[in-house]
């Protein structure tokens, strides 16, 4: 028996980031200091970011289990964004909360590979896998500050509802699985074409929605992120609601749109339409009558999840690039607002920014444009994600889908202004303490400039 | 007509074992039927013609985890676990949930058309033994699976310490 040696250049990037990953286990030995740690993270990024670039990493290895597309590079190159970030605004804020453990940057680098697993996988049980991976090191991310009650109870709960999603997925696999008795996504696709459309597969793909829905914390399967969000560490919680987000949106396009459920899109358009008109609706309604800023997010990132499922089921190439664009431009506006809000070293209440804008004029002005962004006014990055998401929904023929998303999006400058107003219009309590650090203030310029240059400029990620 | 009966006994028996895990108000007991149902999966393995996976489940499950699952019993105050309830809250909700997705299954699943058969059928299994299949196939066409997994056990055991190490 000959087995020919895989080809690893379309891996490339997973190793890289596992090795480093695993040799930043080994340094933590040895520093007391955790601070190079973070620096080695960031190199690790950088030749990772360099290796998914590379024309050369494209293409299937593995027996066809393992793809490296277009499609799975933009992701990619999505979590890089998030994972760089993250390590940014952590830094010093983990030096603050007492939590600098050295693993916390190797779970970042485990949780991104397994991110970047699931926007490549072409077979079902490395989507789920990756999926796995991914999920066992955002739990422990959550939890990380261990001696707080409400870290822990934001991993608990995240590790609960997680698993009760999994069990949701394999379920929903395993149907499948019996039905055309193959895990290769695109192998699936070609089955289904030839058998049509069954109770028990619709069953399956119910179930397979309903899975990634809690992902990417949809309603009605949102219940967890609120607390998950808000107990969890700001950096990590900003961590959270970008890359995991993207990566279910990742699978979701690749399974219901390019490969397994291809055939089924009449079935499955329906379903999405009512999770993503409720995930606005939840999302935005219930975030008005937010007090905590960082639970504001939380309803905040699961209105968003709604808009970018408009791209999803607008089933066009350019619904999916617009999804695409969508989540790279959210990635930037929601970690430069939480990179706000571990500058300001204070409580989480929306009350804390009263009068931010006469003590720290400068850190008001740049959660104005987060809020902004947020909202989607423009000139900045927000509105160029939606604009798009919007036109490639109307062009798709959900012109009163978009009416309903224009009015959600509309109520959601209630709360995102609110902050603003709270910064601008209210009477200074008390003298706002920050905690600057020289990476937090790399983070906060990175986003702040890309926000405005995809704001003007929208040509740099589109296309 | 005898597999349909030994079956309907594993998959009925595994039903009722679960039920009564969750709903004992001891842990210890919980715990002990936990016991008895991996000894039932192994013999639905068995029935599949998956002997190895039929060991491995009782030698792995049923005696390596069960017997960690029992040391962080004795660590809990049983008594506190005892005088509580089991249930609290949103079970009426749960009940629901599981109740609708039963009926789902049962509607959906009488259509269920099996897929082609693939090469590994039970003759071949018989032939090559299961253990020896499997194996090839972990370590061939499942490789890159497998290592996805040991690093997903590697994750496992850095979270134990991460989130058990005393405060130094």
């Amino acid at each position: 028996m000959n087995i020919p040696f895989p080809n690893l250049m379309p891996v490339a990037p997973e190793i890289i980031i596992t090795v480093a990953a695993s040799i930043l286990l080994i340094f933590d030995l040895a520093l007391r200091n955790k601070g190079p740690l973070a620096f080695l993270s960031l190199l690790a990024a950088g030749v990772t970011v360099y290796a998914i670039i590379q024309p050369a990493s494209l293409g299937e290895t593995f027996g066809g289990m393992f793809i490296s597309d277009s499609y799975s590079v933009y992701f990619k190159l999505i979590f890089m964004v998030n994972l760089i970030l993250t390590v940014l605004i952590s830094l010093k804020y983990l030096q603050r909360q007492k939590a600098e453990y050295g693993e916390y940057y190797s779970l970042l680098l485990f949780a991104t590979a397994g991110m970047m697993l699931m926007a490549s996988a072409k077979d079902l049980i490395v989507l789920y896998l990756g999926l796995e991976l991914m999920a066992l090191s955002t739990y422990i991310l959550a939890g990380i500050k261990r001696h707080d009650i409400k870290s822990n109870e934001a991993a608990m709960k995240y590790f609960l509802l997680g698993s009760f999603s999994s069990a949701l997925l394999l379920y929903g696999i395993s149907l499948l699985y019996g039905l055309t008795t193959t895990t290769d996504l695109y192998q699936i696709a070609a089955y289904l074409k030839q058998t049509g459309s069954s109770m028990p597969l619709l069953m399956s793909m119910t179930l397979i929605a309903v899975a990634f829905s809690f992902k990417i914390a949809a309603a009605p399967f949102h219940m967890w992120a609120p607390d998950v969000y808000e107990g969890a560490p700001t950096s990590v919680t900003a961590f959270m609601s970008v890359g995991p987000k993207a990566a279910g949106f990742a699978v979701i396009g690749r399974v219901f749109l390019m490969s397994a459920f291809q055939g089924m899109q009449a079935d499955w358009t329906p379903i999405l339409i009512g999770i993503a008109i409720l995930t606005m609706a939840v999302g935005n309604i219930v975030a008005l009558s937010q007090t905590n800023i960082k639970r504001m997010l939380a309803y905040s990132s699961i209105a968003h999840a709604g808009y970018a499922l408009l791209g999803i089921i607008a089933g066009t190439e350019e619904g999916l690039h617009a999804m695409m664009t969508y989540l790279l431009i959210y990635a930037f506006m929601n970690i430069g607002a939480f990179a706000i809000v571990i500058l300001l070293d204070k409580g989480d209440e929306i009350k804390d920014y009263e009068g931010l804008s006469k003590s720290r004029p400068l850190v008001a002005a740049l959660m104005l444009v987060f809020m902004f962004s947020l909202t989607g006014i423009p000139p900045t990055a927000g509105f160029i994600g939606k604009f798009n998401i919007f036109m490639a929904a109307i062009k798709a023929g959900y012109t009163w889908l978009v009416v309903i998303a224009v009015i959600f999006s509309a109520i959601s400058a209630y709360y995102y202004l609110r902050v603003v107003m709270n910064m601008y219009m209210k009477e200074m309590k008390q003298e706002a303490a920050i905690a600057p650090s020289p990476s937090l203030g790399l983070a906060i310029l990175i986003t702040v400039l890309m926000v405005f240059i995809i704001g003007i400029m929208p040509s740099v990620v589109i296309g | 007509m005898l597999p349909k009966i030994f079956f309907g006994y594993f998959a009925i028996a595994m039903v009722v074992l679960s039920l009564l895990i969750i709903t004992r108000r001891n842990p210890v007991h919980s715990v002990l039927w936990m016991l008895v149902l991996f000894f039932h999966i192994a013999g639905l393995y068995l029935l599949l013609n998956a002997e190895f996976l039929a060991a491995v489940q009782v030698i792995l499950y049923a005696g390596a985890i069960l017997v960690l699952f029992l040391f962080v019993i004795m660590m809990l105050n049983l008594k506190e676990e005892i005088s509580g309830e089991r249930f609290e809250g949103a079970w009426p909700l749960g009940v629901s949930v599981s109740a609708i997705i039963f009926v789902l299954m049962l509607l959906t699943t009488g259509d269920f058309v099996h897929g082609p058969v693939g090469k590994y059928t039970i003759e071949v299994i018989k032939s090559e033994t299961h253990a020896k299949a499997l194996g090839k196939l972990l370590y061939t066409e499942y490789l890159f699976p497998f290592e996805i997994a040991s690093l997903i056990l590697l994750i496992a055991i850095v979270g134990a310490i991460v989130l058990a190490k005393r405060r130094s």
